[in-house]
C-alpha cells in the first residue's frame, strides 16, 4: 500500500502505480516463498530421517541448510533431454502448468490481516478453481512423453486427483456455510477471536480429517503416492523428464503442500489469529501465527510420509468415493442444520 | 481504464485465437488443450465484467471437470488423424453455414439491444454493498427456487440413468470385500498341516 502511494506521489495515476506496486509485491512474495520451499524440502526430508533414525542431509552447508540448493543446482545444470518421439511443446508446457499453478493459488492466501495480493470475494472459488486445474499438467506431461508408462501412470494419478477434488469440495462447501463468506480473509475472521472460535474446535473437525487426507491423496503424497510408488514404479509420469523440466514438477508439488497446508490453517485453525488473544500473543505478527500453523500442519504430512504404508489402488478409491464423499455429502446437510438451527451460536 | 482495455483485448483475442485453433489444429489433444485456454479466457473476460463467481464456475466445471473428460476421451481413442483430416474438407461448407448463421443470429441479437422478448426482465447491475456471488444467490434461491429445483431433478435423472445404463454385475467378476480382508487374522488366514515324513505335500 506505501508504494503504490509512493509511485502516486512520483505523479503516476493510481491504476498504473497500483499495478507496478502488485507486480513488486508478487515477485517478492514468489521470491520468499520459492526460497523457503528449499527449507520446507529440507525439513521434509529431515523428519523423514529422524523417525527412520538417520541423519538426513548434512553434509552441504551447516545441518544441511543448503542442501536443497545444492540439489536445484544440480538439476539446473543437467542436460534436459526430451524424447525424440515426445511432443515437444506440450512437453516443455506440462511442467511449466504444474509450478505456474501451484504458485497462482497463494494469491488468495492471507498471511496477515490485510496481508493479501488479491483480497477477492470468491477467494475459495478460486482455490478451488486452480486446484481443478492441476491435474492437466499431469495428464500433459504424460501424454506428451510418448511412453506408455508415463500415460499410464498419468492416467492413474488424474483419476486420483479428480476423486479426492469432489471431497474437497464438500468439504470447503461446510465451511463456507460455516463462515458465510467465500472471502479466504472473511473466513479467518469468523474464527475470532482466539483458539475458541476455530473451526477445529467445531463441529466441523471431522471435515478437517477428511480435508487433511484428501490434501495427500491431491498432493499424491505417501501414503497415496501411487503414480511415484518409489519401490515398484520408476517416477510415474515424470519418468521422461530431467533436468529443469524435473525440477518444475518437484517445486511444483512442494509448493502446492504447502499451499494445502496454508488453506487449513485458514479454514481450521484460525489463519493469523493467535492461539489465545492474550497480551503476550497478541504482540506477535500474524503471519508469525500463519507460518507456524503451516508448520504444525507440514510436521503432519512428513510423519504421514514416515510411518503410513502406501495404500493399494483399489483402497484409494474405495476411501474416496466410498467413504468421504458420503461422509462430507452428509456433513453439508449437517453443518446447514446447525447453521440454521443455532445460527445465534455460529455467528454465520 | 487503459489497463482494462488491454485485458480485455488480450482476453478477446486469445479466445478467439483459440477457438480457431480448436477447429484448425490437426491433433485431437491439441484441439482440447485450445478448447481449455479459451475457457480461461472466456473466465477472464467474465472478471472484467465483474461476474467473478461465473467465471470461477466456468473454470470448475468446464476446465476442471468437462474439459478433463474430452481429454480422456480423446487421449484413449485410437484414430489415425491423416484419415480424419481426409473427410473434413467436406464439412467445410456446412460448418461455415451453421457459423455464419450463428453470427448473425448474436449480431441481429446485439442490434436490436437483446430485446427480442417482449417480457424479458432487463439486465440489472449487482445491488450495491452485495457480493455478486450473494446477490446471484438471492435471486436463486427465491425467485427461481423451482426452476433451479427442477434444474437439479434433471441432473440426477440424468446422472441414475448414466449409471442404471453402464452399471453390470457379472457374476464372473471377483471383487475385493473390505470387510472380509480386514476381518482376517492369523487364525483363519494360516493352517497348520501336520504331514507325515516321506508323504509330502
Amino acid at each position: 500500500m506505501f508504494f503504490t502511494n509512493y509511485l502516486q506521489h512520483q505523479g503516476l495515476s493510481y491504476a498504473w502505480s497500483w499495478t507496478i506496486s502488485q507486480v513488486v509485491l508478487i515477485g517478492v512474495a514468489e521470491v520468499v516463498l520459492l526460497v523457503s520451499i528449499a527449507f520446507w524440502i529440507l525439513a521434509d526430508r529431515k523428519i523423514w530421517a529422524a523417525v527412520q533414525m538417520r541423519r538426513g542431509p548434512n553434509v552441504v552447508g551447516v545441518f544441511g541448510l543448503l542442501q536443497t540448493f545444492a540439489d536445484a543446482m544440480k538439476f539446473m545444470f543437467k542436460e534436459p533431454i526430451i524424447p525424440a518421439a515426445a511432443n515437444k511443446v506440450i512437453f516443455i508446457l506440462a511442467p511449466l502448468v504444474t509450478t505456474t499453478l501451484a504458485f497462482a493459488g497463494w494469491a488468495v492466501v492471507p498471511l496477515d490481516n490485510g496481508w493479501v495480493a488479491a483480497d477477492i470475494n470468491v477467494g475459495v472459488l478460486y482455490l478451488f478453481a486452480i486446484s481443478s486445474l492441476g491435474v492437466y499438467g499431469v495428464i500433459m506431461g504424460g501424454w506428451a512423453s510418448n511412453s506408455k508408462y508415463a500415460f499410464l501412470a498419468a492416467l492413474r494419478s488424474a483419476a486420483q486427483m479428480v476423486s479426492y477434488e469432489v471431497s474437497i469440495g464438500f468439504v470447503i462447501i461446510t465451511v463456507l456455510l460455516y463462515a458465510g463468506s467465500l472471502n479466504l480473509s472473511d473466513i479467518v475472521r469468523a474464527q475470532g477471536p482466539d483458539i475458541r472460535g476455530w473451526y477445529l474446535l467445531s463441529p466441523l473437525f471431522p471435515m478437517f480429517v477428511i480435508f487433511f487426507v484428501s490434501a495427500l491423496a491431491e498432493t499424491q503424497r505417501p501414503p497415496f503416492d501411487l503414480l511415484e510408488a518409489e519401490s515398484e514404479l520408476v517416477a510415474g509420469f515424470m519418468v521422461e523428464y530431467s533436468s529443469t523440466p524435473f525440477l518444475l514438477f518437484f517445486l511444483g508439488e512442494y509448493v502446492n503442500i504447502i499451499l494445502l497446508c496454508a488453506v487449513m490453517s485458514v479454514m481450521f485453525l484460525g489463519g493469523w489469529l493467535p492461539p489465545v488473544a492474550i497480551w503476550p500473543f497478541t504482540v506477535v505478527p500474524g503471519v508469525i501465527w500463519f507460518v507456524i500453523k503451516i508448520a504444525i500442519m507440514f510436521f503432519m504430512i512428513s510423519m504421514v510420509k514416515a510411518f503410513v504404508p502406501r495404500y493399494r489402488y483399489d483402497q484409494l478409491m474405495r476411501l474416496g468415493w466410498k467413504v468421504f464423499l458420503p461422509t462430507s455429502m452428509a456433513w453439508v446437510a449437517l453443518t446447514a442444520a446447525i447453521v440454521v438451527l443455532f445460527r445465534h451460536h455460529v455467528g454465520a | 481504464m487503459i489497463l482494462q482495455a488491454i485485458a480485455f483485448y488480450v482476453f478477446s483475442a486469445v479466445l478467439l485465437a483459440s477457438a480457431f485453433m480448436v477447429v484448425a489444429s490437426r491433433n485431437p489433444v491439441h484441439s482440447v488443450l485450445f478448447l481449455i485456454l479459451a475457457f480461461f479466457s472466456a473466465a477472464g473476460l467474465f472478471v472484467l465484467m465483474g461476474a467473478e463467481f461465473l467465471a470461477m464456475i466456468l473454470v470448475v466445471v468446464y476446465v476442471g471437470a468437462v474439459a478433463v473428460l474430452f481429454l480422456f476421451v480423446v487421449m484413449m481413442l485410437d484414430i489415425d488423424f491423416a484419415e480424419l483430416k481426409k473427410g473434413a474438407q467436406a464439412y467445410l461448407l456446412p460448418g461455415l453455414g451453421v457459423g455464419g448463421l450463428l453470427a448473425a443470429e448474436l449480431i441481429l441479437a446485439i442490434a436490436l439491444r437483446w430485446n427480442i422478448a417482449a417480457h424479458a426482465v432487463r439486465a440489472a447491475a449487482t445491488p450495491v454493498g452485495v457480493s455478486n456471488t450473494a446477490a446471484l444467490g438471492y435471486i436463486l434461491y427465491t425467485d427461481y427456487i423451482y426452476y433451479f429445483q427442477v434444474a437439479g431433478l434433471i441432473l440426477l435423472v440424468s446422472m441414475i440413468g448414466a449409471i442404471v445404463l453402464t452399471l453390470r454385475h457379472k457374476a464372473t467378476i471377483r471383487r475385493q470385500n473390505i470387510r472380509m480382508q480386514i476381518a482376517r487374522d492369523s487364525a483363519t488366514a494360516t493352517e497348520l498341516v501336520d504331514i507325515k515324513p516321506g508323504q509330502g505335500a
